[in-house]
């Protein structure tokens, strides 16, 4: 078998078992764990929006948490003002974030490297104390969900339902990855990672095609906020903080930065070694931090990387 | 009124001088090595919770403000030593996983050593009380560190302007490679600082202790500060750092002291109460996107 139908293979028997998981875990009786799971795809899409930025647009970018956050607080806010249909909350959802997006953005990219880094992050960090401060934001304790949004005609309440939509996000998210990277604007990108310079002089508007690939990362993790607020049942500030932005920012780079599959790698790694951890000691964090080293030290491009999965 | 200002801005330059402490040892950091320090905050509060821990064993808040420095300064080497050496040749992105990593190890490690609750730490008992000033009274504790702060700025900018040290170090911020080429060891160099900034910001740990919280986290705000100031200053220059510092502390204070009044003198109070606090915690994001906008670089760029 060449090796383009090994993977193939693999994608589909990874996902006809992501789709059948949840009976799996109601069989072995272990229903907590598919709100686990969902979390997993959840984060596995942020990381993958933040990917698209960082290992597509060659944009290191510290303030994702703005938009994934943001996403959240979107759906918080329109619930609390009677609005609970997902079919305006989450499009609205991407669209704040693309909003917010557009204005950072054009702001950001008139820096360049640690610069750019320093200035998303002094944006997200400028929402996160906005956010806070508003008391109609519920401050410091976040924005509770009175109920989950509605999806007609699916029900959203069951835990079930929210898995699949996550999933169906997420694969639809991976899809459109792919033909991206293969298409006239992918390559664009790729060039832009190569030669920036070679490719402003052949002619390719270098910052509208910079700015379109930050803002559809930033609208990819506004859906993934609207998605986490469901999931938990509140808009949390530890979202929006920098700290959340650097979680993503690991994600991405544990899983394997520009690798198409480097976001949920990450995501799944990340999320499950703090999950198993946390069941044996306190202390999960300081062996995630061991293993971080680890990974930084030995395996430089990633878990993608030491899978030997292909770019792109 | 002109007291409260007054007040507010001694609070401020004390808050700055403090931010400075901490900011000067990232920016030469970020400068010589175009080095992303995500830890330099958990120096900062290994820094704190060393100062409190042998405050408390030794009833002197000297000896605890001198082993923490000291202590901060041990395994900055260390760390240099054996990490961070292996990542200047690396890209931004290895730097902030390892960094980051570095975060989640020494806030976990501080809970397992001190517990979750936050330590207390007193400042000294002849400093306990309050001074008159010109017209009102204010905490002597508070202008000790205003002092401290002054003379560790002024020994920094003799070490940098003055002396043979300092000509490697700026050197080495503003074109690396030709200073390696001229025979500055700049590897030896920058451990030696790496040591400096991480004592420097132990001291500022412990000397903020008793007027904020010794507790795991503190270390993350104040750590994005940091990097506001220096990004204003200039990354690299340590008269930036001063200035940058200076201006985001006395803006941050004052915004949060005067703000609110100020937008109930021209809007209405409801108004006022809901975008006062909201616009005074953004005041220093601001300032540095208008800096930024203005002057990309930075107000005093390093590099050539």
């Amino acid at each position: 078998m060449s090796k383009t139908r090994t993977t193939s293979f693999v994608e589909a028997a990874v996902l006809i078992a992501a789709i059948l998981l949840p009976f799996l875990l109601q069989a072995l009786g272990e229903e907590f764990y598919i709100g686990f799971a969902t979390r997993l795809l959840i984060f596995a899409l942020a990381a993958t929006s933040l990917n698209f930025i960082v290992g597509y647009g060659g944009m290191v970018a510290f303030g994702h948490a703005a938009f994934f956050g943001g996403g959240a607080y979107v759906v918080a806010f329109l619930m609390q003002a009677g609005i609970v249909s997902a079919w305006i909350t989450w499009p609205l959802a991407m669209f704040v974030a693309v909003g917010a997006a557009l204005a950072i953005g054009a702001l950001s990219l008139r820096t360049r490297g640690v610069y750019f880094i320093m200035i998303t992050l002094a944006f997200a960090q400028m929402i996160y104390y906005s956010v806070i401060s508003l008391q109609s934001a519920g401050g410091d304790d976040g924005l509770p969900l009175e109920q989950r949004s509605t999806l007609v005609p699916f029900d959203l309440a069951n835990d079930t339902t929210l898995y699949w939509v996550a999933l169906v996000a997420l694969v639809i998210c991976l899809i459109a990855l792919k033909r991206l990277s293969h298409s006239r604007y992918g390559r664009a990108l790729a060039g832009l990672r190569q030669n920036e310079q070679r490719m402003e002089a052949l002619g390719y508007p270098v910052d509208r095609l910079k700015l379109a690939c930050f803002v559809i990362g930033a609208g990819v993790a506004g859906l993934a906020g609207a998605l986490l607020a469901n999931q938990n049942g509140l808009a949390s500030p530890t979202q929006l903080y920098w700290t959340q932005s650097g979680m993503l920012l690991v994600m991405v780079i544990l899983g394997g930065v520009g690798q198409r599959y480097g976001g949920v790698l990450g995501a799944i790694a990340l999320l499950g070694l703090e999950e198993a951890l946390g069941l044996m000691t306190e202390y999960a964090h300081l062996y995630i931090g061991l293993a971080l080293l680890a990974v930084v030290l030995f395996a430089p491009r990633g878990l993608a990387g030491l899978a030997g999965l292909r770019r792109g | 009124m002109t007291q409260l200002v007054l007040e507010q801005l001694l609070n401020g330059l004390q808050f700055g001088l403090m931010l400075f402490l901490i900011a000067s040892g990232l920016t030469l950091v970020f400068g010589i090595m175009d080095m992303i320090n995500l830890s330099h905050g958990s120096l900062y509060m290994g820094g704190a919770y060393l100062g409190a821990a042998a405050a408390q064993a030794s009833g002197s808040f000297v000896t605890g403000l001198l082993a923490a420095m000291l202590g901060m300064a041990a395994i900055g080497i260390m760390l240099e030593f054996l990490l961070l050496r292996r990542l200047y040749l690396r890209d931004h992105l290895a730097q902030v996983l390892a960094t980051f990593a570095l975060i989640l190890i020494a806030n976990d490690l501080v809970r397992m050593i001190w517990g979750p609750q936050p330590l207390l730490l007193n400042p000294p008992e002849a400093l306990a009380g309050p001074v008159e000033l010109a017209g009102f009274s204010y905490p002597a504790y508070r202008l000790l560190i205003i002092g401290v702060g002054l003379l560790v700025a002024l020994f920094l900018y003799v070490l940098v302007s003055h002396t043979r040290v300092g000509m490697w170090v700026r050197a080495g911020a503003s074109n690396r490679p030709m200073a390696e080429a001229l025979g500055v060891d700049v590897r030896w160099l920058f451990t030696g600082l790496f040591a400096l900034g991480a004592a420097l910001a132990a001291a500022a740990g412990t000397l903020l202790g008793p007027l904020l919280a010794v507790q795991v986290g503190m270390g993350e705000d104040i750590l994005i500060l940091a990097f506001v100031v220096i990004v204003i200053g200039g990354i690299g220059s340590i008269r930036g750092a001063l200035i940058g510092a200076l201006l985001v502390g006395i803006v941050d204070t004052l915004g949060r002291a005067l703000l609110p009044t100020l937008l109930r003198a021209v809007s209405s109070p409801e108004v006022a109460s809901h975008l006062g606090p909201a616009l005074a915690s953004i005041m220093i994001y601001l300032l540095m996107a208008a800096i930024l906008f203005w002057r990309p670089q930075g107000l005093f760029p390093a590099r050539a």
